[in-house]
């Protein structure tokens, strides 16, 4: 592989509280390479909007990045000093968020937006900006892009809206996108026409993807890689087919059994037993074995590191070596 | 569901011509001042159905199709403004709905964290129903020996969706999603009702969780013999609990038949493109064609078929003319492309 477009390299977050600190993302490293989309999937609270938030050195204090590196293109930015990490954010590093009514300012015309965070990030002038705008608000398939420039975000449906704050993390032509939740807003048929105008413009533009979703069936569309995430810590990564088709762990095979498919018919969902521990009570060894089908002595004590599994690597001492041989 | 049972058996629930109109005009000083005339919002609009006992029927749409409002007129929530609902043979738009119906009735809601009083324990919640109707009032026990049964059934129920009869003296912040939206079906299933009316269940849940609820309400569907109309925006979740399928569009159902008839074989192009926009979590490589537009303002909608628009078969008769639910096979479609015969 290339040189990878962001290294992430042990990366733990805490969260110091009166009661103690809460770790919420504890070692975890993966990488993305120039144009590739990763995945990063898990439900709710497995860390993985967080992940997204410390990439683009946006966590909500008294979060703070504890230990392990962030690298984005070779340069580490998981310590920069704020108005250093501002240049970042937009021009290398592009963001879209789950709720687009949220990341647009109420009191500022699309057009305006648009302008400001082109002339923030490139040196051009206030008419080429405004051109640029407009090709960007029609690549993203809004009719009467001039005219829709002249109006606020009120006037744009929840899909149209999603297209304007697309078109907005693109206009510092970044070289890297981190979209969290990008369609959990919106309608099914809406959805399906915004993950594929994500996948094309980004495509186009050449920037590479981290998709955070919850849907796997978003992630099956869409991603090259994923990473699955489970109590902050990345259990399985690896090719999207393999993941999907031919899970390495416990956890992921569990996820996968429990989403009522379309092509083929189950009495039962498979079902996960329980529910993800909270991060004050995160079990000792592996953070899955309470609910896990096939753990053993080992699980219990001892925290399983991602290891070779297949295609996958998987954070499971089923696949460790020992075991492997006497299998 | 087989044709036989179908002939012997009346439906459990009968829908029909349903409709609900609101007034969402702006206050009267407003209209007299800016001359603006009254708004209605056509919510649900000639809404017909039937049920049949122990079966499920699921009701799927996008955002603002109608669909919950159909549910709360079943449960009594809203009055329609036209049409009725019968259950079990009793016109249940009457007036004045008999006790004994609501008790045979419950709902499931959306949310667990907003369905649930805060300040009060699990015990009290689900006991809230038994107390409203009730439980063992009447006979020769005396107040503790009552008590001490309202425990033990509470106990029984929270059992029965999986959970512990300790869990009775916690709260609800003590739980998690899912466990909140067990408690809300063992509230619901307390009085011993035939039909429950679930507006998305498991839409805030994660997929584990909607796995754990989805199995535990079949479960209970297959012991105690419930009738559901399950609300949902996740065709694949319907299509894993339900017997028939309501597609419903701006406040109408445009196609309705039985699961595998629907799945097997669209008829409504709006119900081709719900289905071409799920995303293909086997990669199996079907092809999809790309969804179109969005859904218009219920305020205003199109004339016509309301699909027209987004339609890839609307012709002039489509813009003008509204087409009505027909039967073609096992399915009623209300399409004039369907009935011309030109898809």
């Amino acid at each position: 592989m290339a040189d990878p477009l962001l290294d992430v390299r042990h990366l733990r977050v805490e969260f110091p509280t009166r009661r103690g600190t809460l770790v919420a993302l504890d070692d975890v490293s993966f990488e993305i390479a120039p144009g590739e989309i990763l995945g990063v999937v898990g439900e709710s609270g497995a860390g993985k909007s967080l992940t997204g938030a410390a990439i683009i050195g946006l966590l909500d204090p008294p979060g703070r990045i504890a230990a392990g590196e962030i690298r984005f293109d070779g340069r580490r930015i998981d310590a920069l000093p704020y108005e250093e990490m501002r240049k970042v954010r937009g021009r290398s590093i592009g963001a879209i968020f789950q709720d687009p009514l949220t990341s647009l300012d109420p009191l500022y015309t699309i057009g305006q937006q648009l302008v400001e965070t082109i002339r923030t990030h490139l040196p051009v002038n206030a008419a080429e900006a405004r051109r640029r705008a407009v090709r960007l608000l029609q690549e993203t398939g809004i009719p009467a892009a001039e005219e829709r420039l002249e109006q606020y975000p009120h006037q744009f449906s929840g899909g149209m809206r999603q297209r304007v704050v697309i078109a907005l993390a693109l206009a510092g032509e970044p070289r890297l996108i981190v979209a969290d939740e990008p369609t959990t807003a919106l309608d099914v048929s809406i959805q399906a026409q915004i993950i594929s105008l994500l996948k094309r413009l980004c495509k186009e533009h050449g920037a590479a993807v981290m998709l955070v979703t919850h849907d796997m069936g978003v992630i099956a569309e869409t991603c090259d890689r994923v990473a699955v995430m489970y109590a902050g810590r990345i259990v399985e990564i690896g090719p999207v087919g393999s993941v999907i088709h031919a899970p390495a762990h416990p956890y992921t095979t569990g996820l996968m059994g429990s989403i009522p498919a379309m092509d083929e018919d189950r009495a039962r969902l498979l079902q996960i037993d329980g529910a993800m521990p909270r991060l004050t009570a995160i079990p000792s060894g592996c953070a899955f074995n309470p609910r896990c089908p096939q753990a053993f002595d080992r699980c219990r004590v001892e925290r399983p590191d991602l290891l070779p599994a297949g295609a996958t690597r998987a954070a499971c001492w089923l696949h460790a070596e020992p075991l492997r041989a006497a299998a | 569901m087989s044709a036989v049972v179908a002939e012997i058996e009346p439906p459990l629930v009968e829908v029909e011509g349903l409709a609900k109109t609101f007034d969402v005009s702006a206050p009267w000083l407003n209209r007299v001042v800016d001359r603006r005339p009254r708004q209605f919002v056509h919510a649900v609009d000639d809404v017909s159905f039937t049920i049949q006992r122990g079966t499920t029927l699921a009701l799927v749409g996008e955002s603002g199709c109608g669909k919950s409002t159909v549910a709360r007129l079943l449960v009594g929530l809203y009055t329609p403004t036209r049409g009725r609902v019968v259950f079990g043979g009793v016109d249940a738009t009457a007036a004045a709905r008999p006790t004994s119906m609501r008790r045979r009735m419950q709902m499931i809601f959306q949310d667990p964290y907003a369905s649930l009083n805060p300040r009060w324990k699990v015990r009290e919640i689900v006991a809230e129903p038994l107390r409203e109707h009730g439980f063992g009032e009447g006979g020769e026990a005396s107040a503790t020996d009552r008590e001490k049964a309202l425990v033990d059934r509470v106990g029984a129920l929270l059992a029965s969706v999986g959970l512990a009869a300790a869990d009775a003296e916690k709260f609800p912040h003590q739980f998690s999603g899912g466990q909140r939206q067990r408690i809300s079906i063992a509230r619901a299933l307390a009085t011993e009702p035939d039909f429950l009316v679930c507006d998305e269940p498991t839409s805030a849940l994660d997929v584990s969780v909607q796995a754990q609820v989805l199995n535990i309400m079949k479960d209970l569907q297959g012991k105690q013999g419930l009738t559901y109309l399950f609300i949902s925006h996740n065709l694949a979740v319907v299509r894993h609990v339900s017997d028939q399928v309501g597609v419903m569009y701006l406040g109408r159902i445009v196609e309705i038949a039985a699961k595998a008839t629907l799945f097997a074989a669209p008829r409504h192009p709006y119900t081709r493109m719900l289905l071409d926009a799920i995303p293909d979590i086997h990669m199996s490589g079907r092809a999809r064609t790309p969804v179109q537009g969005e859904v218009p303002n219920p305020l205003n909608p199109p004339s016509g078929c309301t699909f027209h628009p987004r339609c890839p078969h609307g012709n002039d008769r489509c813009r003008v003319e509204r087409p009505a639910l027909l039967a073609f096979g096992s399915a009623r479609v209300a399409c004039h492309a369907v009935e011309e015969g030109r898809i």
